[in-house]
């Protein structure tokens, strides 16, 4: 059994030092006893001869110099098995549900190696969410991670809820198997997403983690790790496609803020630790398809944007790491237009991959991008009316600017349970820019005007 | 390896150990712990060693061995780097991928080159010859290319045998008269430049077929070139692009700190696709280094060096190399990283105040050289640069837009109109335009230099004009202006957009980006005239040559097609009377 130090001699913020100790190594677990009988749990962040500095997870509550700790010999590891589909658990792995204890079937290091870039298939399968602006112009293929850049007040939790629920990879019976982590949201935001899982009848095939916000915010580390741990045996151990949903990675990341500065390193942008990328990729990178591996883990991570600020470190490292994003738009969502999805800021970096014939329709690549630029060509018009008015357009221009209204309008907007179909879609996208004088599609190959252009369609 | 003398740990902090008891040389590789995990010393303090590792330390405890190597941080050249595919550190990743499976675990060294596969060496020096450092001793076909085999560095003497025949990069093809055996493999430290005889002028350009960067903003064998850019703006694809239909012989890439799946998009479609030039698989001149953002961060901040040593090498042989760093952002960031680790006093925004100096030492390792061994070879560096939140001003962005002598702003206004390569062209700018006009004068065409000015005044007084056309709209401008507007148009349509997904539009060779504007401009110049005359301009504006023009760039016969444009647009313009 391990040996118990009652050698504590300082407590700082989520961090116990502990001094004298037999040599311990860096990551291992630790509990430490309470007086009251209370356990908590930690890790080691820096150990030397002298001194272990150990970070808590439940937070520093109550731990006094008589405190025991323990050292458990290994780094942590999260218990997994099959039966792990339909539970919900805890911040850090425990049942939530008054179910039975999970009988591991593996015990897992939670932080996971990174997937040799060579041993990576490309991701090329396409998924259908069903939701044309994502479908058409951002496209989600699997194995990708596709975050959803939101902002407070949004609504980026119904989004995630109906990719969750519609998301298909074409010609494919599997279903997605969903790994939700929930990291310091409010209990309220929590219920209203697992009543949609029991609505739908999606938590059969969900695992769920919830680290709300009144759990301890250094769990909040855990949360996710433990997440991708299980996403990852399920993906590539049990075959199946998963989908991660992650949220709300700004809270996780203000927790990294929170643990930095009680180790008091130096910050740097906006107090963020220096090693905020690296840590962010640490969890974004896991996922993806491996070779000869019929599984996947494709993630979807939310995060708000504080003051909607697309340059706030946090959405700036994000974006750099992840193949892409959706951005949520305050502008469309005051004009009730659901889901508020900016499209012009918006991107998918895997789309190419995932795209075009065999995958959805050979002239997807071209309508979407015509409907992008002729987009940006009407919204550019409203700013001139704003100034001239709407008389002093030409009728080419205001075309266009009648183009944008009706993408937004049309395209755009669709209700909750509106589940298209990429046909339907891009069959949208060419009804739309009928509207357009055919000489302005320049982004449109000859032959595929001739094919799918609603005129050349009908005769 | 020479063995050194050992130590233990004394502490272990992320990838920072501290160890006592051994007295290494400073960058000096160490071996850490039971599992021999690879570090690189970076401070030493009184009795102690400060390590920074390049594996992840979980599990690694105080009183564990380190072993110090006796060498700094070095790679091998030799036959076989071509179609290869390292980490940071020069592991061969197929390899790692068969000793460990899928994900990449701890403590497992694997050499740089295969040890078992057979070269054919053929020697261009015989018995007798005075050797120099750094001079061919003889051949060997690799990839693409021919593989000359070099003296090292430093080594001098007089051949006392060679011999042609099969031989692994181990094996002695040959002694010299000071008992060195002369291998077809060598190492060298990666922190250190290899030597060369002296740099010349960078006077030729480095042809990429992407008509944005050839025409306006062209780079030269041996330049430096800086593309920054938020996420999303097509950084990737651009240096995707370059690597592909570059003229240099090698292209090293380094992937240091890049997403995972992307890199999987380079080791899949690279291998696919072939060499415009030799038609032989594109891998054959290429060397890729994975270092994903999830892999540790010391090799990351390494990765930068193992590229640039090997560019190098093949610079000595005489070749032209191009050298893509996506990013050598996330570079700075480990190394901001590791700073910080190590407690020093940061200088801007948490970097090390010796970021400055990182960088131009790293960009001063490339340049046309004649080297030691007679022909000129060349390393031209692209470093793509990803600035926070697009901002410019950034520490990486300027420090770095002060070394290099191009700058490719990608842009993402232009992205969301998808006008690719999102190059913005009033942003970007190359020095080298005047050293370089002279080479297309008596290669290319005798008035590039003029029709490349005459494009870029055409785009910068669309700019201007914009301004005015944002308050009072187009309508209210003279027909000459708006003429300007719709060449400018044709310009950024039809020329500068260029799709790197179209079989035939990916690459334009010189003469045809020459034609092309030509055409463009010969459409402008007869418009002007039609103007003088009185023709509206929406006669001019709908004329079939001018959709015809925007179109030809995705025929599988534009050079015929551009030949025969100017005489039908003679004809259509005679028909408005011109």
């Amino acid at each position: 059994m391990a040996k118990e130090y009652h050698t504590i001699n300082q407590v700082a913020g989520p961090l116990v030092f502990v001094g004298k100790t037999e040599p311990i190594a860096y990551g291992e677990l630790v509990s430490i006893a309470l007086p009251d009988g209370s356990v908590k749990r930690g890790q080691v962040l820096d150990t030397s001869d002298d001194v272990v500095v150990i970070q808590v997870f439940e937070g520093t509550g109550g731990i006094d110099r008589a405190s025991g700790v323990k050292f458990l010999g290994e780094t942590i590891k999260m218990p997994v098995s099959k039966d792990m589909l339909g539970r919900i658990l805890s911040g850090s792995g425990d049942p939530l549900d008054k179910g039975p204890p999970i009988i591991p079937e593996k015990r897992l290091e939670i932080i996971g190696a990174a997937i040799n870039p060579y041993a990576r298939d490309n991701p090329q399968e396409f998924i259908q969410t069903g939701i044309s602006s994502i479908d058409g112009m951002n496209t989600l293929v699997r194995g990708q991670k596709l975050p959803i850049f939101s902002g407070s007040g949004l609504p980026h939790n119904d989004i995630a809820l109906q990719i969750a629920r519609q998301a298909k990879v074409l010609g494919e019976k599997d279903e997605f198997a969903v790994v939700f982590a929930a990291m310091g949201i409010t209990s309220e935001e929590a219920q209203y997403f697992m009543k949609d899982f029991e609505r739908t009848g999606a938590l059969k095939k969900a695992v769920v983690f919830l680290n709300l916000a009144d759990d301890p915010a250094i769990e909040r580390l855990l949360t996710p790790r433990l997440a991708l741990t299980t996403a990852e045996y399920l993906a590539f151990d049990l075959d199946m496609q998963v989908l991660v949903i992650l949220t709300d990675l700004t809270n996780y990341c203000e927790a990294l803020r929170q643990i930095g500065a009680a180790r008091e390193e130096v910050p740097a942008r906006r107090g963020y630790p220096g090693y905020m990328y690296t840590d962010l990729a640490s969890l974004y990178e896991r996922a993806g398809r491996i070779k000869g591996k019929k599984g996947s883990i494709t993630q979807c991570p939310i995060l708000s944007m504080p003051g909607d600020d697309i340059t706030h470190p946090i959405p700036d490292l994000t974006g750099y790491i992840t193949e892409g994003q959706i951005v949520a738009s305050r502008d469309l969502h005051r004009q009730g237009i659901y889901p508020p999805v900016a499209v012009e800021r918006s991107l998918s970096r895997l789309m190419g991959q995932g795209i075009g014939p065999g995958h959805t329709r050979e002239d997807h690549r071209a309508v979407s991008d015509q409907l992008y630029a002729a987009y940006a060509e009407g919204r550019d018009f409203r700013g001139l009316v704003a100034i001239v008015g709407k008389e002093a357009l030409s009728d080419r221009d205001r075309k266009f600017l009648d183009f944008a209204a009706a993408f937004e309008d049309r395209f755009v907007r669709q209700s909750k349970d509106e589940d298209r179909t990429i046909q339907q879609t891009l069959d949208l996208g060419w009804e739309l820019l009928s509207a357009l004088p055919v000489d302005a599609l320049t982004k449109i190959d000859r032959k595929f005007i001739e094919k799918y252009h609603p005129m050349n369609r009908k005769k | 390896m020479a063995s050194g003398k050992s130590g233990r740990i004394c502490r272990v902090a992320g990838p920072v150990v501290t160890a006592e008891g051994v007295s290494p040389r400073m960058y000096d590789v160490v071996l850490v712990g039971e599992l021999k995990l690879m570090g690189e010393v970076i401070k030493l303090v009184g009795d102690k060693t400060v390590i920074q590792v390049y594996e992840d330390t979980s599990g690694i405890r105080p009183g564990e061995v380190v072993v110090d190597t006796g060498a700094p941080l070095q790679v091998e050249l030799g036959p076989g780097l071509l179609s290869s595919v390292y980490d940071g550190v020069q592991r061969p990743l197929p390899v790692l991928m068969e000793k460990q499976g899928d994900f990449v675990s701890r403590g497992v060294t694997a050499p740089g080159l295969d040890r078992s596969k057979k070269w054919k060496f053929k020697p261009t020096v015989k018995k007798g010859d005075d050797l120099h450092g750094g001079m061919i001793v003889g051949e060997v076909p690799e990839g693409n290319i021919v593989h000359k085999v070099l003296l090292p560095p430093g080594v001098d003497g007089k051949v006392t045998s060679i011999s042609e025949g099969e031989f692994t990069v181990e094996e002695p093809v040959g002694t010299l008269d000071t008992g060195h055996a002369i291998k077809l493999a060598q190492n060298w430290p990666v922190r250190s430049p290899r030597p060369y005889m002296d740099k010349l002028l960078p006077d030729i350009p480095l042809v990429t077929g992407q008509r944005v960067l050839d025409m306006l903003f062209p780079l030269a064998k041996g330049g430096t070139a800086a593309i920054p850019g938020g996420f999303g703006t097509g950084k990737t694809v651009t240096s995707q692009q370059l690597s592909k239909w570059s003229d240099a012989q090698i292209v090293v890439y380094v992937g240091c700190g890049e997403r995972g799946n992307e890199m999987t998009e380079v080791l899949t479609t690279f291998p696919e696709l072939e060499d415009p030039k030799s038609g032989k698989p594109l891998m054959g001149r290429t060397v890729l280094i994975a270092n994903t953002s999830n892999m540790p961060v010391a090799a990351r901040e390494a990765s930068v060096y193992t590229g640039i040593t090997i560019a190098e090498y093949y610079r000595d042989m005489g070749y032209d190399v191009s050298l893509m760093a996506d990013s050598t952002s996330r570079w700075a960031e480990a190394m901001r990283e590791i700073s910080s680790r190590l407690e020093e006093m940061p200088g801007e925004e948490g970097y090390p105040a010796y970021l400055a100096s990182r960088l131009s030492e790293f960009y001063e390792r490339c340049g046309r050289v004649n080297t030691l061994a007679g022909p000129t070879g060349s390393i031209s560096v692209i470093g793509a640069v990803s600035p926070s939140g697009g901002d410019f001003s950034e520490p990486v962005t300027q420090n770095t837009l002060r070394i290099v002598k191009v700058f490719w702003a990608l842009d993402s206004k232009l992205r969301e109109r998808r006008h690719f390569p999102a190059i913005n062209w009033l942003t970007s700018y190359s020095l080298y335009n005047p050293i370089l006009e002279e080479w297309y004068r008596r290669n290319v065409a005798e008035d590039w230099g003029p029709l490349r000015l005459w494009a870029m005044e055409t785009l910068q007084k669309e700019s201007e004009l914009q301004e005015i056309v944002q308050l009072v709209g187009s309508d209210a401008l003279p027909e000459e202006q708006r003429l300007t507007l719709d060449v400018a148009r044709m310009i950024r349509e039809f020329f500068l957009q260029q799709s790197a997904y179209h079989a035939v539009d990916t690459y334009s060779p010189l003469k045809r980006q020459y034609e092309y504007m030509n055409a463009i401009r010969h459409f402008s110049d007869l418009s002007k005239k039609a103007i003088s005359l009185e023709v509206p301009l929406d006669k001019i504006v709908s004329l079939k040559v001018r959709a015809d023009l925007g179109k030809l760039k995705f025929e599988e016969t534009i050079d015929k097609d551009l030949k025969s444009i100017l005489p039908e647009m003679d004809r259509q313009f005679a028909e408005l009377g011109v």
